[in-house]
C-alpha cells in the first residue's frame, strides 16, 4: 500500500553468546555501517532511524535508543523505537517500510539488536512479580505443552523436531554470521542431547545471543539508483491476539493465520507453497517449523511435518526454510525478527552467499512473539510488485 | 597507570524498588484463595469464566464483574516435563508443569503436578489441588502447593475440545 | 498527504497512586470511552498503537497485559512503541498515510507510583559513563535549569510563576492531579531538591492512561461534527550526551516545529510537555511563541504527568481546545529523554 519501497542495504553483526569486543554502540554501528556500505550510502543520506529491541531489562538500560541516537547518525532526525516482544525485529522493519510507503521519507535506516549478555535475560524473563503466578517452567515450558498438542493432533513422528534442528544447524555452517555453527553436527548428536522440556532437547533449542541487524529501506526512486539489487517490499502485515482467553488455540494461532492471509492477499499470492520460493521464519524450538508451515498455509493442517520429512524445507527442497540457520542457530531476541526479514531480502537480491537459494525471486520473512500472539510478516521480491 | 590493561567492561550494580498492588479482580481472587476457595469471573457477553480473573474478558474487551465458584479440581489439557532447573522453582527434577482446566473455568490454570511419576501424566487426567496447611493460608497463589492425580477416570480426549 | 483528524480523547482521572484499578482496567476505560466518542465502530478501526515502558511497570513485556483491554478478537493489526504514546500516535498517523487503514486507536499508560521515578530514569542514561554517576532525573534537569537561568538572565521566581499558573489553570481541569492557588513567595521559601529546582518546579508522580482515535478525510467527517485536523506533525532527536549540546535551547523542538509547518503567529494555544518549569521557558523560545499564546490551559505536566501518556494527553488537550472553539489553532508538544533530548510537535486546526 502507498508508495513502493525496497531494501537497498543489509548488514548484520557476527552473532555470538557474548560480544564483549563491542559496547552496545559498537554493536549497532557494526550492523548499520555494513548496511550503509551495502547500500552505497552514508549516514548523511538517511532521513530517519527506526530502532527495535525487546525488553530493556535485557541490557539494564531504559530506552537505550536515546543514547544510541548520535551513534546511528540520528541527531536532527526523527527516531522511533519499536517493542513488540519477540516479533519486534519484524515489526520494526514494517514501521521503517511504512515511513517510506507513507511518502514521508526517502531512505530510512532500521536497526534491531539485543546485547542480552549485558544484563541477565533469564532473570528478566522470570522476575517474580508479586500477586502473579510464578513462571512454572521457563520459556521452553510455555511452548513445550503446545508442541505436545501439535504432535498429538498431527500424528507427526517423534523425530520431526530433530530433523528440523539438523537441517537448520547444517545451514548455519553456510552462514558465517551465525552464532552456533557445529561442525559435523549429526542426527545422533541432537537426539542424544539432554532433554530440557519434553519433547524439546538441548540441541533443538535456540541459544541466547548478542547481535544486531540493520537495513536501509528506500523509496522507488532511491532504490533504482542503488548500486546493488534491491529487494522490493511486496506486502507487510501484523496481527495480535490476547494471550489467554477461553477457546484460544495457541498451537495454530488465529493471529498467525489472519496475518498470513492478509499478507498473501496484499501480495497477490493465491498459492503460497508454489508462489513463494523460500522463507525465513521464527523457529526458536525445532517443532515450530512444521507448526508454522501449517499456520502459514504452506501445508494443510496436520501435514506440516511432512514438508520436513520430505526434505521440502531443506536448502535444495522446493520451499527452503531458514537457509541462514534461523533462530535455532542465533537468537539475539530483539534482532531475530529483523534477521529473518533481512535474510529473506538478501535471498531475492541474490546476495545470500553460500546459503543462497538459486533463482529465489520471492521470499517470506516471518517473526512472532509473546505467547504466540504477535505476528509480523513481509513478502519481498526481485521485481517490484 | 597500572598494568591492568584496557578496561573492557564494568559492572554497575543497580537497585530499583517497585511497589506492586493487587487491584480489583486480582485482589479479590487472592483473598478468596487465601480462604481456600477458587473463584473466577464470567464475561457477560460470551459467558466464559476466567480463573484466575484479570478483570477483563480478553476476547470481548469488556470488564468482567460476575463472580463464580470454580472447583479446585480439573482436567489436564496439556503438559510438559521439565528436566532443566528453572529460576524460582525449587522442585526435584524432572517435574511436570501442566495446563489444567478447572471444573467451572474456561481458561487453563498452569500449575505443578506432583505425587505421581512424570511418565504417568497424560492429557485428560483428572487432578486436584493440594493446599498448604490451613494455619499457613495467605492470599497468594502459593496457597496451592501443587496438583496431584485425583483418581477419577480420565476425560476422553474428544471431550476436551478446543483445549488440546 | 491524507488529512487526518483527532476524533476523540479520553483520559483517566490523574492520581498520585491508582490503587483501585490495574493497568488493564485503566486502559480499558480510556479505550472504550475514546472509541465510543469517536463515532467510528470498533471493527472499523484498522490499526492500534500504544506507548508504555517496561521500566516504569517494573516488568519485561509490560504492554502485553494491555492487549487484554482491547478485545483483540478477531485478531487486530497492532503495534507498540517503548515511547510516550504521542509517538504511538505518530506511527498511527503514518499508517493512515500509507492507506492501509482509515482510522486508528492510540493509547498510553504508566503507573510511575510503583517505582521511584527519578532513580528509574537514571537508567535512561548511557550505561557506560553516565548512568554509573548515579545522577537522577531531577539532577539532570537542574543542570539544564542552571544553564538556562545563566543564559537568559531570568530567575527562580520566573520558574515558580510557571508552577503557580499551571496549578491555578488546573482548577478548571477535572482530570488534573495537582490544582489550587499557590503563592510564589511561599513556594520560593521551600528548600531546593537539586538547585535551582524545588518541588514545585518538577512534575508530580502520576498514574494515568489516555487514548485518542484519529481518522482520515471523509471517514473523519462522517464520524462526527467537529473533527480537529492535524495540519502538521514531526519529531526530532538530539545527541544524548549532555556535554555535546547546548542544554539551554531546544534545537530539535525548533526543527520539528519548522518541519511540521508551524507558524507561531497563528497559534492560539500550546500544550507543552514540560515536566520542569524551566523547560516550559525553553520550549516557548524554541517555538517562538508570541506572548499572547495561552500555555497549558489544562495545567500541563506540572499538574499531572502520567509517564508514557503525558505527551499524548497534550495532543488530546490541544484538540479539545480547538473542538470547543476556545482556540482556532493549537500546538501540542511531547518530549522524551533527559533535558528535552527528543521532541515531537504537531499543530491542530478546526474545520
Amino acid at each position: 500500500m502507498g508508495e513502493r519501497c525496497a531494501v537497498v542495504g543489509v548488514g548484520q553483526t557476527k552473532l555470538d553468546a557474548r560480544r564483549i569486543d563491542v559496547s552496545q554502540v559498537g554493536l549497532v554501528r557494526e550492523a548499520a555501517l555494513r548496511a550503509l556500505e551495502d547500500a552505497g550510502l552514508g549516514f548523511e543520506d538517511i532521513d530517519a532511524v527506526v530502532i527495535g529491541k525487546a525488553p530493556d531489562l535485557f541490557e539494564g538500560v531504559m530506552m537505550p535508543e536515546l543514547f544510541l541516537a548520535e551513534a546511528l547518525g540520528g541527531a536532527g532526525k526523527p527516531m522511533l523505537r519499536v517493542h513488540t516482544a519477540g516479533s519486534v525485529g519484524g515489526s520494526t522493519a514494517i514501521v521503517a517500510a511504512s515511513l517510506v510507503e507513507a511518502g514521508v521519507h526517502e531512505r530510512v535506516l532500521t536497526v534491531a539488536y539485543e546485547k542480552q549478555s549485558e544484563s541477565n535475560a533469564m532473570w528478566a524473563l522470570s522476575i517474580k512479580r508479586p500477586f502473579q503466578q510464578a513462571v512454572v517452567a521457563g520459556a521452553g515450558g510455555f511452548f513445550a505443552p503446545l508442541i505436545r498438542s501439535y504432535i498429538r493432533r498431527s500424528g507427526a513422528p517423534e523425530d520431526t523436531g530433530i530433523r528440523v534442528a539438523l537441517k537448520d544447524r547444517q545451514n548455519a555452517l553456510k552462514n558465517p554470521y551465525a552464532h552456533l555453527r557445529i561442525e559435523g553436527i549429526s542426527f545422533e548428536q541432537i537426539a542424544g542431547s539432554p532433554m530440557l522440556w519434553d519433547p524439546i532437547r538441548y540441541l533443538e533449542t535456540c541459544p541466547s545471543s548478542d547481535g544486531a541487524c540493520a537495513m536501509v529501506i528506500a523509496s522507488e526512486g532511491a532504490a533504482r539508483r542503488a548500486p546493488r539489487p534491491p529487494a522490493w517490499v511486496h506486502a507487510t502485515a501484523m496481527r495480535t491476539e490476547p494471550t489467554f482467553f477461553a477457546g484460544r488455540d495457541q498451537v495454530n494461532p488465529q493471529a498467525g493465520m489472519d496475518c498470513a492471509r492478509d499478507l498473501y492477499r496484499k501480495a497477490g499470492i493465491s498459492d503460497a507453497r508454489r508462489e513463494i520460493d523460500c522463507a525465513e521464519i521464527y523457529v526458536p524450538f525445532s517443532w515450530f517449523e512444521p507448526m508454522w508451515m501449517e499456520n502459514l498455509f504452506f501445508a494443510p493442517k496436520g501435514e506440516g511435518w511432512r514438508m520436513t520429512y520430505e526434505g521440502a524445507t531443506a536448502l535444495g527442497g522446493d520451499l527452503p526454510v531458514n537457509m541462514s540457520g534461523g533462530v535455532l542457530s542465533s537468537n539475539p531476541i530483539g534482532a531475530s525478527g529483523m534477521l529473518r526479514f533481512a535474510e529473506a531480502a538478501n535471498q531475492v537480491r541474490g546476495l545470500a552467499g553460500e546459503h543462497q537459494v538459486a533463482g529465489a525471486r520471492r521470499a517470506l520473512g516471518h517473526a512472532y512473539g509473546g505467547g504466540s500472539q504477535y505476528f509480523s510478516m513481509w513478502i519481498v521480491g526481485s521485481e517490484p510488485r | 597507570m597500572s598494568d591492568a590493561g584496557p578496561v573492557k567492561s564494568i559492572v554497575t550494580p543497580t537497585h530499583l524498588e517497585y511497589e506492586y498492588t493487587a487491584t480489583g479482580a486480582q485482589a479479590e481472587f487472592l483473598r478468596q484463595i487465601g480462604q481456600g476457595r477458587l473463584r473466577g469471573q464470567r464475561c457477560d457477553e460470551c459467558g466464559k469464566v476466567y480463573c484466575p480473573p484479570s478483570g477483563a474478558c480478553a476476547r470481548c474487551g469488556l470488564p468482567t464483574s460476575e463472580w463464580v465458584d470454580v472447583a479446585d479440581r480439573g482436567t489436564v489439557s496439556t503438559f510438559c516435563i521439565v528436566r532443566v532447573p528453572s529460576e524460582n522453582i525449587e522442585v526435584k527434577l524432572p517435574y511436570c508443569a501442566a495446563n489444567i482446566v478447572l471444573d467451572g473455568s474456561d481458561v487453563p490454570f498452569i500449575a505443578l503436578l506432583q505425587e505421581c511419576e512424570v511418565s504417568e501424566v497424560r492429557i485428560g487426567m483428572r487432578v486436584q489441588a493440594v493446599w498448604r496447611a490451613r494455619e499457613l493460608w495467605e492470599p497468594t497463589f502459593e496457597n496451592i502447593r501443587w496438583f496431584k492425580p485425583s483418581g477419577e477416570p480420565d476425560v476422553p480426549v474428544e471431550r476436551l475440545g478446543d483445549w488440546v | 498527504m491524507r488529512d487526518v483528524a483527532v476524533l476523540s480523547f479520553a483520559q483517566t482521572p490523574m492520581k498520585r497512586r491508582e490503587s483501585g484499578r490495574s493497568e488493564v482496567d485503566m486502559v480499558m476505560s480510556v479505550v472504550r470511552e475514546a472509541v465510543a466518542a469517536s463515532g467510528i465502530p470498533r471493527r472499523e478501526i484498522g490499526f492500534t498503537c500504544s506507548g508504555s515502558s517496561d521500566y516504569i511497570a517494573g516488568q519485561a513485556f509490560a504492554f502485553v497485559g494491555a492487549v487484554d483491554a482491547l478485545g483483540a478478537w478477531p485478531p487486530i493489526s497492532e503495534s507498540h512503541v517503548e515511547m510516550d504514546a504521542a509517538w504511538a500516535l505518530y506511527e498511527a498517523w503514518i499508517k493512515i498515510q500509507t492507506g492501509v487503514c482509515d482510522a486508528a486507536l492510540c493509547f498510553g499508560f504508566g503507573r510511575a507510583s510503583m517505582g521511584t521515578l527519578p532513580e528509574t530514569l537514571t537508567l535512561q542514561l548511557e550505561p557506560y559513563t553516565l548512568a554509573p554517576l548515579g545522577i537522577d532525573a531531577i539532577g539532570m534537569a537542574a543542570l539544564q535549569a542552571r544553564a538556562w537561568l545563566e543564559r537568559s538572565g531570568r530567575s527562580e521566581r520566573d520558574l515558580a510563576e510557571v508552577a503557580v499558573r499551571s496549578r491555578r489553570d488546573a482548577k478548571q481541569n477535572p482530570f488534573a492531579q495537582l490544582r489550587g492557588d499557590f503563592e510564589v513567595e511561599k513556594l520560593l521559601a521551600e528548600p531546593t531538591l537539586a538547585s535551582p529546582l524545588r518541588r514545585h518546579d518538577c512534575a508530580p508522580i502520576t498514574d494515568g492512561a489516555a487514548a485518542i482515535v484519529i481518522a482520515a478525510g471523509d471517514v473523519a467527517r462522517r464520524a462526527g461534527p467537529r473533527p480537529v485536523w492535524i495540519r502538521g506533525i514531526d519529531h526530532r532527536i538530539e545527541p544524548h550526551h549532555p556535554g555535546v549540546r547546548d542544554l539551554a535551547v531546544s534545537v530539535s523542538t525548533a526543527l520539528a516545529a519548522k518541519k511540521a509547518g508551524v507558524d507561531p503567529a497563528r497559534i492560539d494555544v500550546a500544550e507543552l510537555h514540560a515536566p520542569f518549569t524551566h523547560q516550559e521557558w525553553i520550549l516557548r523560545e524554541a517555538l517562538a511563541l508570541p506572548p499572547g499564546v495561552r500555555i497549558n490551559p489544562s495545567g500541563g505536566p506540572l499538574a499531572a504527568n502520567p509517564m508514557m501518556a503525558a505527551g499524548l494527553v497534550r495532543i488530546g488537550e490541544a484538540a479539545a481546545q480547538v473542538r470547543s472553539g476556545a482556540a482556532r489553532r493549537a500546538l501540542a508538544h511531547a518530549t522524551q529523554g533527559h533535558c528535552l533530548q527528543q521532541n515531537l510537535v504537531c499543530w491542530l486546526e478546526g474545520e
